[in-house]
C-alpha cells in the first residue's frame, strides 16, 4: 500500500505557495507525485490530516485538475477553447478519441494512452491546438492528429508543429 | 544581475539604482529581442533564442549586444516573431536556420531581410518596422507596449522602464484615500468580467473595519478563448505586482494573494520568481522604503474550475474548499477570505494602477470614451487573419478591431459574428460592426466586454452550434448548487443538441426560451444568471439559423453533423486513392484512376476525405 510521505510538506519546494495547508494544495502535491490521486493515499491523507474523508472526495471530484484514475503513459489533451472549436477542434478529439477506442477523461486499457478534453490553454493563435506529453501541436486536423498519433504508435520520432505534413500523393502533385 | 545587492531602504536608494540602471540600458540599446509568451514557444521560439545566445558568444558580441526574451508581441499567428533593436525591425516565422542570417545582416549591418518580414495579407505590402504594420498602428499598448523592451524575469528592466515609480510616489506622497480618489476619478472599470467600478471597490474594503485585510488578484482566466491575463503575467509580472501592491496599500491590507489557474504554468513561475525578486529588492516585505507600510504576497495555485472566477466562490478556493458561490450580501469587503475584507480584482485591472498613478487620472482618462475610459486588451482568435494579442482605447469600433487590425477573415471567407464576453457573453452580427467597444454599448447590442475574448466567426461557423458548444462547456462547469443552473443548463442543451439533429420543432424552441428565462431568473450568482445567455445571444440575431436547422432540417454552415452528407464529385475525381487511404472509416471505395464512391452506412463525416483531395471533388451538403 502506498502511504503518504512523510517528506510530503507544503511550502518545502517554494516558499510563496500557500502554506495554510489546505487539502487542494495537498492534493496537487498528490497529483504531482503519482500522476493521480490514489485511494489509499487519500485515505491516510484524511486519517493523517482528520479530515473527513467525505470533504477530500468532495474536493477532488469537484476540480477539473484531479485526476481518480491512473493516467496514460502518454497524456493527450486537446483543447476546446472557443477559438479551437470554431476552427474544428471537435472534429480532432472525435478522431482520436475513435482511433484509441476511449472516451474523453479516460485512458486505454493497455495504460498507453490517456485522453483530455480541457477549455482553454490560452495559445489560440495555434488553435486547433493539442498537446501530447507536453509538447504542442498547433493547427491541428483530423488527419494531421491521426498521423501524429501513428507516429507515437510506431515509435517514430513525431513530428513538430511546423512541419505541416504534405500528402504524398504524386498524382495531385502533377495535376 | 542586479546593480546593488542590499535591497533598497528609502526613496533615494531608489531613484540611484533606477538612474543607474536606465543609463546602463543606454549604453547597450543594441539587442535581439525574441517572443518567450506561450504562443510563440509553441512555434519553437526557445530555440531561436538559444541559438541566437550561442551566436552572438560565438562572434564575441555577448557583451555588445543583448538578448531578451520577452513577453507577447503581438502578432502570435506568425510566430516566432523576433525583433531587431535599436531600429524596431520586426521579423516572423523565424527559423533557426535564420539565426545566424539576422546577427550577420541585419544586427552587424543593419541590413533588412526581405524573406522574413511582415507581409499585410490583403495588399501584400512588406513593413519593416513594426510601428508601421497596421496591425500595431492603430492600436495603443499602454499596459503590453513594454513588451519588446522588457525582459519579464529582470526586475531590473522594469526599474529602467520607470517600473515601481508609482509604488514610491504612493508610499512618500500619497495616503490611501488619496490612492483611492484617483483611481475613482478615472472609473476605471474590472477587466475580469462584470466591469465593476475599481474605485468603488477599494473605497468599500478601505471603509470597512478589520485587524486584517486581504487583497487578491484574480488570474484564474476561465473564458475560452481569453488570454490576455496569461500574457500580461507572462510578459510583465511586476506591473502586475506593483498594482496589487498599491492596491493593498490603498484599502490598508498586508497581504496578498495571486491565485493562477494551474494551466498557466509558465505564468505561475514568471510571478514567482518576480515575488521574490520585489522581495530581495526591499519592494516587498516589511516597511517597505522606510514607510512603514508591509506586504506580502503568496501564490495560490486554482485546480480547474471555471465557477471560481466568481468572487465568492474563488476565496472558497483560496481557503481549500469547494468553489461554490455563497448568496452576497454579505459582500467581500466585508466578509472575504477568511470572513476578513477582501478585495479581488483582475489582472488587467492591476496593471493599469501604476500607470494611473505613474501619470494621474486626468492623463489617463485622455482616451476612451466618455463612461468607459482607458484601454482594453482583446484576445483577437478564430477566423481572423491577424491572431494575436491587441490592446486598444475603449471605445474603438469592432470593425476597426477586427478588420483594420485584425486584417479581416481568414481565407476570404465571410464575416458571420464576433463573439465577446465568454460563455455569458453575446454574438454580435455583421449590422453591428459599426458598435463601439465600451461597457454599455455592448451590453445595449446584447453582448458584454467580459475578460477580452473576442472570437472571430465566419460564413462556415453555426451558431446553433456555437450556443451548444457554450452549454456544454457551462453544463460541464456548473457548480451544481442552484437546481435550476444544474438542471436546467443540461435540458436546454438537449433542446438545442435535437435542434441540431434536425430532430426539433417549433414548439420544442418556444419550451426553449421560457426555461432559458426561467433560468436566468432564478439562479444565485452571476454565473449562474448568464448561463442562458448562449441561447439568447444566438436567437437575438440568428433565428434564421434555428429555424433553418427545425424547419428546412438543414445546418447552412455545413457544421452540424447529422444534417450533412459528404459525397465525391466523379467528373472531378481523379481517383488518386489519397481519401480512400486517409478513411479511418473505410468508407470509400473505387479503383485507382477510377472516380470514387462514399458509402454513407459508413461514413463518420469526420471530414479527413474533404481535407486530403487536391481536387476539390469532396462535396459537402
Amino acid at each position: 500500500m502506498k502511504a503518504l510521505e512523510e517528506n510530503l510538506r507544503l511550502g518545502q519546494k517554494d516558499p510563496h505557495i500557500q502554506q495554510n495547508g489546505s487539502i487542494i494544495s495537498l492534493l496537487q502535491e498528490i497529483q504531482e507525485r503519482y500522476n493521480y490521486l490514489p485511494e489509499d493515499v487519500l485515505r491516510d491523507l484524511a486519517k493523517k490530516r482528520n479530515v473527513s474523508l467525505m470533504e477530500i472526495f468532495s474536493i477532488a471530484t469537484f476540480y477539473k485538475s484531479f485526476s481518480l484514475t491512473p493516467k496514460g503513459k502518454h497524456k493527450i489533451v486537446t483543447c476546446s477553447g472557443t477559438a479551437c472549436h470554431v476552427r474544428g477542434s471537435e472534429k480532432v478529439t472525435r478522431e482520436i478519441s475513435r482511433k484509441l477506442g476511449i472516451e474523453p477523461g479516460s485512458t486505454t486499457e493497455d495504460g498507453e494512452y490517456s485522453l483530455e478534453s480541457v477549455n482553454c490553454l490560452g495559445a489560440c493563435a495555434l488553435a486547433p491546438l493539442v498537446v501530447i506529453d507536453d509538447q504542442y501541436f498547433g493547427s491541428m486536423s483530423s488527419a494531421k492528429i491521426l498521423e501524429i498519433i501513428n507516429g507515437y504508435a510506431t515509435k517514430d520520432a513525431a513530428c513538430s508543429c511546423h512541419a505541416q505534413t504534405e500528402e504524398e500523393t504524386p498524382e495531385a502533385k502533377t495535376a | 544581475m542586479s546593480v546593488i545587492n542590499a535591497g533598497l531602504k528609502t526613496r533615494g536608494d531608489f531613484s540611484k539604482l533606477q538612474e543607474q540602471l536606465k543609463k546602463s540600458r543606454q549604453d547597450k540599446s543594441s539587442y535581439i529581442a525574441v517572443c518567450g509568451d506561450t504562443g510563440c514557444t509553441v512555434w519553437g521560439s526557445k530555440k531561436v533564442k538559444n541559438i541566437v545566445q550561442d551566436y552572438l558568444e560565438k562572434k564575441g558580441l555577448g557583451q555588445k549586444v543583448g538578448l531578451k526574451f520577452t513577453g507577447c508581441l503581438g502578432l502570435c499567428e506568425s510566430g516566432p516573431d523576433v525583433m531587431v533593436f535599436p531600429q524596431g525591425i520586426i521579423y516572423q516565422k523565424v527559423m533557426e536556420s535564420d539565426v545566424e542570417e539576422i546577427i550577420d545582416k541585419t544586427v552587424l549591418r543593419g541590413e533588412v531581410i526581405e524573406r522574413l518580414l511582415y507581409q499585410d495579407p490583403l495588399t501584400g505590402q512588406k513593413y519593416v518596422y513594426a510601428d508601421d504594420i497596421p496591425f500595431y498602428k492603430k492600436q495603443e499598448r499602454r499596459l503590453i507596449g513594454n513588451n519588446w523592451t522588457n525582459d519579464p524575469t529582470s526586475i531590473e528592466d522594469y526599474l529602467s522602464l520607470n517600473g515601481y515609480e508609482a509604488l514610491v510616489k504612493v508610499l512618500t506622497s500619497m495616503s490611501g484615500r488619496e490612492v483611492i480618489e484617483e483611481v475613482l476619478k478615472t472609473r476605471l472599470r474590472g477587466r475580469g468580467g462584470a466591469g465593476f467600478p475599481t474605485g468603488l471597490k477599494w473605497e468599500e474594503c478601505y471603509e470597512a473595519v478589520s485587524d486584517r485585510k486581504f487583497i487578491i488578484c484574480n488570474a484564474d482566466e476561465g473564458d475560452p478563448g481569453a488570454f490576455m491575463d496569461r500574457s500580461l503575467l507572462e510578459g510583465n509580472p511586476h506591473s502586475v505586482l506593483e498594482g496589487l501592491i498599491i492596491g493593498g496599500y490603498a484599502i490598508g491590507a498586508a497581504e496578498g494573494i495571486i491565485y493562477i489557474r494551474a494551466e498557466y504554468p509558465t505564468a505561475v513561475a514568471k510571478v514567482r520568481l518576480a515575488i521574490a525578486q520585489a522581495e530581495e529588492m526591499g519592494l516587498l516585505g516589511e516597511n517597505i522604503l522606510g514607510s512603514n507600510f508591509n506586504f506580502r504576497v503568496s501564490v495560490s495555485i486554482g485546480a480547474g474550475a471555471f465557477v471560481c472566477g466568481e468572487t465568492s466562490a474563488l476565496v472558497a478556493s483560496v481557503e481549500g474548499r469547494t468553489g461554490e458561490p455563497r448568496q452576497k450580501p454579505p459582500h467581500l469587503a466585508e466578509r472575504g477570505y477568511l470572513n476578513k475584507p477582501t478585495v479581488i480584482n483582475n489582472v488587467e485591472t492591476l496593471a493599469n494602477v501604476p500607470f494611473i498613478i505613474r501619470y494621474g487620472a486626468d492623463h489617463y482618462g485622455l482616451t476612451g470614451t466618455e463612461r468607459s475610459k482607458g484601454t482594453k486588451i482583446f484576445s483577437l482568435v478564430g477566423k481572423i487573419v491577424n491572431t494575436g494579442l491587441v490592446e486598444v482605447p475603449l471605445g474603438m469600433t469592432l470593425r476597426e478591431i477586427i478588420f483594420d487590425i485584425g486584417g479581416g477573415i481568414k481565407d476570404g471567407k465571410e464575416f458571420k459574428a464576433v463573439q465577446t464576453g465568454g460563455p455569458s457573453g453575446g454574438c454580435l452580427p455583421a449590422s453591428l460592426l459599426d458598435s463601439p467597444t465600451d461597457f454599455e454599448e455592448l451590453s445595449a447590442a446584447g453582448s458584454m466586454m467580459g475578460s477580452g475574448g473576442m472570437i472571430v466567426m465566419d460564413e462556415d461557423t453555426c451558431m446553433v452550434d456555437i450556443a451548444r458548444y457554450f452549454l456544454s462547456f457551462l453544463e460541464d462547469e456548473s457548480c451544481g448548487s442552484c437546481f435550476t443552473c444544474r438542471e436546467g443548463i443540461s435540458r436546454m442543451l438537449e433542446m438545442v443538441e435535437d435542434i441540431t439533429r434536425g430532430n426539433s420543432s417549433l414548439e420544442q424552441l418556444e419550451l426553449l426560451k421560457e426555461l432559458a428565462q426561467v433560468v436566468k431568473d432564478s439562479t444565485m450568482c452571476g454565473l449562474g444568471q448568464t448561463s442562458a445567455n448562449p441561447v439568447f445571444a444566438t436567437l437575438r440575431y440568428f433565428e434564421d439559423e434555428y429555424m433553418a436547422h427545425i424547419i428546412e432540417k438543414r445546418c447552412p454552415a455545413g457544421v452540424c453533423r447529422d444534417l450533412i452528407t459528404l459525397s465525391i464529385n466523379g467528373e472531378l475525381c481523379e481517383g488518386c486513392g489519397a481519401c480512400l487511404k486517409k478513411c479511418p472509416g473505410e468508407a470509400i471505395q473505387g479503383e485507382k484512376k477510377e472516380s470514387h464512391t462514399i458509402m454513407q452506412d459508413k461514413c463518420t463525416k469526420c471530414g479527413i476525405c474533404l481535407e486530403t483531395c487536391k481536387f476539390d471533388a469532396v462535396i459537402k451538403q
